[in-house]
């Protein structure tokens, strides 16, 4: 099952990625893992959270505009070459990677978390599992 | 069936009109004369005395007045009847430099209430309206003249007045409001809230908007109608000629009826000052034949447009002018090129943004820049960086061909542009000229 990342329009100002900051601690939601991609003048935050309707919904109260997208996490080992040996699966079931990013295992030490947006989800969801790999559910990551 | 606030005089015969307008003219340059020493002096400098004025075809004779005028005959200068039958002042905003001080007498007052009753028939209104009226009131002329012209017809008339954007709401849906008046720019801030708010266009009583004040676009009417789900009239007026309803627009909504038994309209080239022929664009020029305490002859606006004398579909027989370009003062000259704010609008909401948007003009390295500020909407956004730039890209090729000059286009966040709630503030120009 793919899971919700929210994905947050922020101008390229000082201050404005604190802002976001600031409302989902006041809106008691933990972020999980968090990228940002920057333009000049603007950027997009990327963000998995441990509730992601909350969040959209504190997000929207606060003016800011943001959207839920669908995107594959998957456990490696915290060792070297363990993203290698999960991006080979990738490359073997033909899958388009268009961003990635990473989150550590939080409580659980050892372990490191990765975030994917591929261009179809199910159908990658689908050829990864057809090589063994599972990806983590909405309620695995909120428990992170 | 198109209604009418005074039917006889609406749908008079254009030479009924023209007898009308004579015959006042007549009249009123012989008052402007024995009252208004101002303009006599200007008369005198041209060598005209009221004996050449026998009809509306001599008006071509008389000097101009313009703003600068109004500046140097600040504060009493221009008022053309005895304090005594002075009963009210209005005021621009003034923003533009120096107050204008507009006198009226009670027939003054009067004829401009009448000319709103018009505008708010031609809206369809009628006494069983409940009409509401958050234009500003007080010095603005928008809020008196919609509140005398609502009395007129009859409607219940709410004087919320501007602000206070959730108690207008809450007026709306509770007394069940079926006309607004107030700026296009606030309507279109007051169908964003509704929105927000989950009101969709047939849950808000609604019918029909008058809005004016300020330029606005096609585009921008159309979206209002849409989210409110009104009909949106237009409304054109000028504190130098009494304040809204000068001009109004009926259910045909092609261009602004004039209210011709009480102003004229020339239309002139602005640099040569010469009349032009009947369909040209070029600056409004207004002569005031009924206003005692502000008599204003030749008046030239600033406001670039076109006047028809084509039948109307709704039976009135007014001249109709086109919705202004932008008042020449809104015009902004960027690199050489006449810029309106109201092009750029169109631009935007042709585009699917909305149309809060700000314009910020500099200079660097002695070039002009134009940034054109709009906001993120949901509609727009999308989780990758290509697409944005994409659309970014897409508005600036749009402004560029509409304005023939290289426009930049700013993304900025949702409700960082300033609301107004009277006239918009759309341009800042950081040039130091």
């Amino acid at each position: 099952m793919s899971i919700k990342q929210i994905s947050v329009f922020l101008e390229n100002k000082p201050g404005k990625l604190n802002r976001m900051t600031q409302v989902l601690s006041d809106g008691g939601i933990g972020i999980r893992a968090l990228s940002v991609a920057e333009t000049k003048d603007f950027g997009i935050a990327r963000l998995i959270v441990d509730d992601a309707l909350e969040a959209t919904n504190v997000l929207k109260d606060a003016d800011f505009v943001a959207s839920l997208t669908p995107v594959l996490s998957y456990v490696i080992s915290d060792e070297v070459g363990g993203l290698n040996n999960l991006l080979k699966v990738f490359t073997e079931a033909n899958v388009n990677l268009e961003y990635m990013y990473s989150s550590l295992g939080g409580k659980a030490t050892g372990q490191a978390y990765m975030i994917f947006r591929v261009s179809d989800t199910k159908a990658a969801e689908a050829a990864l599992a057809a090589k063994g790999l599972r990806c983590l559910t909405q309620e695995e990551i909120s428990e992170i | 069936m198109e209604r009418y606030y005074q039917e006889e005089i609406e749908c008079a015969s254009p030479e009924r009109i023209k007898e009308i307008q004579d015959e006042k003219l007549v009249k009123q340059v012989r008052h402007v004369w024995e009252n208004v020493a101002y303009y006599r002096k200007k008369m005198e400098e041209k060598g005209v005395t009221p004996e050449d004025i026998r009809s509306r075809d001599d008006l071509y004779k008389l000097p101009f007045l313009s703003k600068a005028d109004l500046r140097e005959a600040y504060p009493y200068g221009l008022m053309g009847a005895p304090l005594k039958d002075c009963v009210r002042i209005q005021s621009t905003s003034g923003t533009t430099g120096k107050r204008v001080v507009a006198f009226y007498t009670k027939e003054d007052i009067d004829l401009w209430e009448e000319c709103c009753a018009r505008a708010i028939v031609a809206a369809g209104g009628s006494d069983e309206d409940v009409c509401q009226v958050s234009y500003g009131y007080g010095l603005f002329t928008g809020g008196p003249g919609l509140n005398g012209g609502s009395h007129k017809v009859g409607c219940l008339t709410i004087p919320t007045s501007s602000g206070n954007t959730d108690r207008q709401i809450m007026f709306i849906m509770d007394l069940k409001a079926t006309i607004l008046c107030c700026t296009p720019s606030y309507a279109a801030y007051l169908g964003e809230r509704m929105k927000e708010m989950g009101l969709g266009p047939d849950d808000i009583p609604l019918k029909a908007g008058i809005f004016g004040a300020e330029a606005w676009s096609e585009e921008m009417r159309r979206d209002i109608e849409k989210t409110m789900g009104i009909k949106a009239y237009d409304i054109y007026g000028l504190t130098e000629l009494s304040g809204p309803g000068v001009a109004f627009e009926c259910s045909a909504q092609g261009g602004m009826h004039i209210n011709e038994d009480h102003f004229i309209a020339e239309i002139i080239d602005p640099d040569t000052e010469e009349v032009l022929p009947a369909g040209s664009q070029g600056e409004l020029v207004f002569t005031s034949i009924d206003k005692k305490a502000f008599p204003l002859l030749r008046y030239r606006t600033r406001d670039i447009c076109t006047l028809t004398t084509e039948k109307c579909s709704c039976g009135r027989t007014f001249v109709r002018m086109a919705k202004p370009k932008g008042r020449s003062d809104d015009m902004l000259i960027i690199r050489g090129v006449n810029v309106f704010p109201s092009q750029i609008e169109t631009v935007l909401i042709n585009h699917g943004y909305a149309a809060n948007y700000q314009i910020i003009v500099g200079r660097v390295n002695n070039t002009d820049t134009l940034d054109v500020h709009v906001e993120m909407t949901p509609e727009m956004f999308a989780d990758n960086v290509g697409d944005i730039e994409l659309k970014q890209k897409e508005l600036m090729d749009g402004l560029k061909s509409m304005l023939g000059i290289k426009a930049k286009v700013s993304l900025v966040a949702p409700k960082s542009i300033e609301r107004s709630e009277g006239k918009a503030v759309r341009v800042i120009d950081n040039r130091k000229l």
